[in-house]
């Protein structure tokens, strides 16, 4: 049993002095998601057709493969910061959190350079 | 991880039946919370039958009237029966509100009357609400200053800066929307919660107040503050029509503003 007082519990370590970053990185990413989702939507839907040399083709035009870029690593930043969120509300074991945030932050970063490798090597025709 | 159900000793059990008087026939029934810790038993819904030609029009009203005439063991907090105090804060019909300012006629069929959610029960419908208060009082709730006050009179407001404050000062602090969040359910050792996060807002806006910085320091967290996900069940379950959610949301764009 503790004798802390309920304010020191309150309290604890203190303020962390972060998050404004952490909330505005979500709404700025949010937003390009938005006009890089429209983007893609349409995108799909001009699409001449699906076949493997059509989807070839789409990529590696320049404009396109900047924006699937762009697309790819906002897509995986925003959802890596939705992520943390939900970890931190709904795992409370200090162990158990940090491994699952360092595990998120890894996964999210080899989704993020998978595709942008895939995306230059079929870009760049390497 | 989050709980998902309730612990063991937790899980509420089939209580008593108190049925009206013969010759009764304006009845309305009401099914209460019922926990005393220290028995050991598990928590159990008794249910009463009112007889509501000798009893007032709000939920309080029946709550004495049972108190009273039926079963004095009943354990809830009242005092003003005006929506001032903010005691008689319970969850009844699967909302957060103020007994002595819910109509039983306001509610269909049988009344449901639990203590605040996800707080821990001293007896029946009381809550423990002392880490409540406690983030009451570790948001500093009072005016914080570096000029001295003027010799011949008091700091002066004007009439908009005034307004400013109005709503967010009228809150009783009868912790409806705190304990109605989900964030503050699975966080509430960190999460300052809505109502002291709306207090906050009432000094971030206080003209007078000179610690504004300060402030927004303490506040600056991703617990504390950044845990409100905008459900808004704090805004819908207020019993004064407040808005927490807009102040918390106020105070975010406070600290996007002296980011850039």
């Amino acid at each position: 049993m503790s004798l802390r007082t309920p304010l020191n519990r309150v309290l604890g370590l203190g303020s962390a002095k972060d998050g404004t970053s952490h909330f505005w990185g979500q709404r700025v990413s949010g937003i390009a998601l938005a006009v890089l989702g429209l983007w893609f939507a349409c995108a799909l839907a001009t699409m001449p057709g699906f076949a493997y040399a059509d989807a070839l083709a789409f990529i590696g035009a320049p404009l396109n493969g900047v924006l699937l870029l762009l697309l790819s690593v906002t897509m995986a930043y925003h959802s890596y910061l939705g992520v943390q969120v939900v970890i931190e509300d709904y795992v409370h074991g200090h162990g158990l959190k940090l491994s699952a945030l360092i595990v998120s932050r890894f996964a999210h970063s080899l989704l993020a350079v998978a595709a942008i490798y895939a995306i230059l090597k079929i870009g760049l025709g390497a | 991880m989050a709980e998902f159900r309730l612990p063991k000793n937790s899980r509420i059990t089939k209580g008593r039946h108190f049925a009206a008087a013969s010759g009764v026939t304006n009845v309305r029934q009401i099914a209460v919370y019922r926990y005393d810790p220290v028995s050991g038993d598990n928590p159990r819904m008794d249910t009463y039958d009112v007889d509501m030609d000798s009893c007032g029009p709000m939920v309080l009203d029946a709550l004495i009237k049972v108190k009273n005439e039926i079963d004095p063991t009943l354990t809830f907090r009242r005092s003003c029966r005006e929506g001032i105090c903010g005691s008689c804060a319970m969850n009844i019909d699967g909302g957060n509100t103020l007994a002595c300012t819910r109509a039983i006629d306001d509610v269909k069929g049988s009344i449901k009357i639990y203590p605040l959610p996800h707080m821990p029960v001293v007896k029946d419908l009381v809550p423990d609400l002392t880490n409540f208060y406690a983030q009451y009082a570790s948001i500093k709730p009072w005016l914080q200053t570096r000029t001295p006050p003027p010799p011949d009179r008091e700091r002066l407001q004007s009439k908009d800066d005034q307004e400013l404050i109005n709503e967010p000062a009228a809150c009783i602090l009868c912790a409806c929307c705190s304990t109605s969040c989900p964030s503050y359910w699975w966080n509430s050792d960190r999460y300052l919660g809505p109502a002291a996060l709306l207090a906050s807002y009432r000094w971030l806006v206080d003209s007078r107040d000179e610690a504004t910085g300060e402030r927004l320091d303490e506040l600056e967290d991703p617990f504390r503050l950044y845990r409100c996900h905008t459900i808004m069940n704090c805004t819908q379950t207020c019993p004064k029509g407040l808005n927490p959610a807009q102040a918390i949301a106020e105070t975010k764009k406070m600290l996007v503003e002296r980011k850039f």
